[in-house]
């Protein structure tokens, strides 16, 4: 679920408001938006796409919340890393022409 | 929880034809609409380009450029499939998606390519997809409201005329249309199954109410594998697993759906997999196509190929299960007049009978059924654009909430579990429907966002769709599997169709050679 919006980080351009599929967060005047009703979030790693500077952290566990460190997500590099695992750049969409599932069509997989 | 109905739009659109929902199907029933002229207004619960199960996934797609393997694959799905399938819907179906995956490329999709050059129709990745679908529909002029979900139809002397709906600042939306296609998704009922949980039947049950018919909602009751704890209910890695118990012994696979092999034994104790069996060159070309299918376990410093992790099943009922609005042909139109629809939300039984459509053919499915019922819609609605504006009303009196809280105990006690969901018999799906409808006639929390409310009762009417025709299929096939009758019954090879909203009647589809 949504752990983190990094106050460092975050522009407050508030892109995570408006294509979080669940409503979890607001936007707040002046600041940076709210994780608002963090129990809604169901996990599916869109807000982390759509982040241009990789301010936003979500983690694999679904059904409750966890404690993460900012400084440590960043030393493990997982701040946006499933945006560079596309090949996502910036919240610009990229990278589809690398998929190579057409191998695994080739040995009979459907 | 506000007044519900009559309430003074502060959003009032007329288009020529209203699509409902913004995934796969939707955005393309907005594009063939919108390319034949229609003026289109799209609206979806959530934000169009991020919303529902195709966009947080990866879809591959049920693309056979050759037709003479047609009868091959037809084959293969009418045996899987419990023999409810149809050669001509199968033949339509697999041209259609050659058609329309071509058009995509000349749109601009960058799909990959082989090696050789060859480009890979077959492989659309979920958030590039649903994101060049949205900048797609709005070149061609499609109006989207985002965030506005539907509370109802709306009805004129027996036609569906539009809907109307709920904003996110609280206010009302209605848009007039001689065309309507819902294109809202199926049902998953909130258990988290990856980008599901806006997959709550809001539209199965507006058509209901309206007067469609739905078919194969037996056939409801499909789960999908996710390790433990996580949403991602990603099957394509698991073709490469081996299952095993807590003490290590494995788990044979015995069923044609390997789930239900699992499900056997996680009913009872923990189940472990390991993506064992998957080669060095397989593990690549799984981490280059499903990404995310790996953030669980990057994230949590596991190595799925070697190390075992515990699993979960998540029901994704309707979504990758069959059943859903029964279409009357190949228009996409519904039983009703006016009302369209496409993809998830109908039924797939025609292509894939009474098993899964889940991966290639729902992907498939969604592209074609909408690009059918975008066109049929747009000229059913375009020549009917000079008559005079008529009046409106909701196809109910008033739209009918239920209790969210109350909504979601009584699904996770009787609809996730696989006990009564999965191996069936009369007794558990009989204390199941005594339950569901005491929550139907409860009165409905006034303190709830109307949203919700709506959601909570269309879970609960998808629910009673499917434990219903479930009750009345007395044998076993496909998905649909009792245990009080677990042999096929040569004279139940029909679908079976079901309509009503409190109460329901049943009537039969043969299939056709």
């Amino acid at each position: 679920m949504i752990e983190l919006i990094s106050e460092s980080r975050c522009t407050s351009c508030n892109r995570c408001v408006e294509v979080c599929p669940t409503g979890v967060f607001d936007a707040v005047d002046g600041t940076i938006p709210v994780i608002a009703r963090p129990d809604q979030c169901q996990t599916c790693f869109m807000c982390e796409l759509y982040c241009p500077v990789d301010a936003m952290y979500v983690d694999p566990c679904a059904d409750g919340h966890v404690t993460v460190s900012e400084q440590t997500l960043i030393e493990q590099g997982l701040m946006g890393s499933y945006a560079r695992s596309l090949g996502w750049k910036k919240a610009r969409a990229g990278g589809t022409e690398n998929d190579l599932t057409h191998h695994l069509f080739e040995i009979g997989v459907t | 929880m506000s007044d519900a109905h009559p309430v003074a739009a502060s959003i009032v659109l007329q288009a020529d034809v209203l699509v409902l929902g913004g995934g796969p199907a939707g955005t393309w029933a907005a594009l063939s609409a919108a390319r034949q002229g229609a003026r289109v207004v799209l609206a979806d619960k959530a934000y169009c380009g991020t919303s529902g199960a195709a966009a947080a996934s990866n879809n591959n797609v049920w693309y056979v450029s050759d037709p003479a393997r047609h009868e091959a694959e037809f084959t293969e799905r009418f045996l899987s499939g419990g023999s409810l399938s149809e050669r001509s819907w199968t033949d339509a179906l697999l041209q259609g998606a050659v058609q329309q995956l071509h058009l995509l490329a000349k749109l601009g999709y960058p799909f990959p390519k082989t090696e050789a050059g060859v480009t890979n129709y077959a492989t659309l990745r979920g958030p590039d997809y649903m994101r060049f679908m949205r900048l797609q529909i709005k070149r061609a002029g499609v109006q989207i409201l985002d965030h506005s979900p539907m509370l109802g139809l709306l009805d004129y002397e027996g036609r569906v005329v539009g809907a109307h709906g709920v904003s996110r600042d609280g206010g009302r939306w209605q848009v007039q249309a001689n065309a309507t296609v819902m294109a809202t998704g199926g049902c998953a009922f909130m258990s988290g199954a990856l980008g599901t949980n806006v997959c709550t039947g809001d539209g199965h049950l507006a058509a209901g109410e309206a007067g469609a018919r739905f078919s194969g909602m037996e056939f409801s009751n499909q789960y999908g594998l996710a390790s433990s704890h996580s949403s991602v209910t990603k099957g394509l890695p698991f073709v490469w697993s081996t299952y095993s118990r807590e003490d290590g012994s494995e788990i044979p696979i015995i069923d044609d759906e390997p789930f239900v092999s699992v499900a056997r034994v996680l009913a009872e104790e923990p189940v472990f997999a390991v993506f064992d069996r998957a080669s060095k060159d397989i593990q690549h070309w799984l981490r280059s196509g499903q990404a995310n299918a790996f953030l669980p376990f990057d994230r949590k410093g596991i190595d799925p190929f070697t190390q075992r992790f515990p699993i979960s099943l998540l029901l994704e009922g309707t979504v990758r299960g069959t059943g859903g609005i029964r279409l009357s042909g190949r228009d996409c139109a519904t039983d009703v007049p006016g009302l369209y629809a496409a993809g998830d939300v109908t039924s797939r039984e025609v292509v894939v009978g009474g098993r899964t459509g889940g991966g290639s053919p729902n992907s498939a499915w969604a592209i074609v059924t909408g690009a059918w019922a975008g066109a049929a819609a747009s000229a059913f609605a375009v020549p009917q654009r000079s008559h005079a504006p008529v009046p409106l009303r909701p196809t109910t009196d008033l739209p009918v909430f239920s209790d969210p809280q109350l909504s979601r105990q009584v699904i996770e006690q009787y609809v996730w579990p696989l006990q009564t969901n999965l191996f069936r018999n009369a007794a558990g799906l009989g204390l199941a429907l005594d339950v569901l409808e005491k929550a139907w006639h409860e009165p409905a929390n006034h303190a709830a966002p109307i949203a919700h409310a709506r959601s909570a009762r269309a879970m609960l009417y998808v629910a009673r769709l499917g434990y219903r025709s479930g009750l009345r299929r007395t044998e076993s096939r496909a998905l649909h599997q009792r245990i009080d009758f677990p042999a096929r019954s040569d004279a139940q090879q029909y679908r079976q169709v079901v309509a009503g909203v409190d109460t329901f009647t049943f009537a039969t589809d043969a299939v056709a050679n």
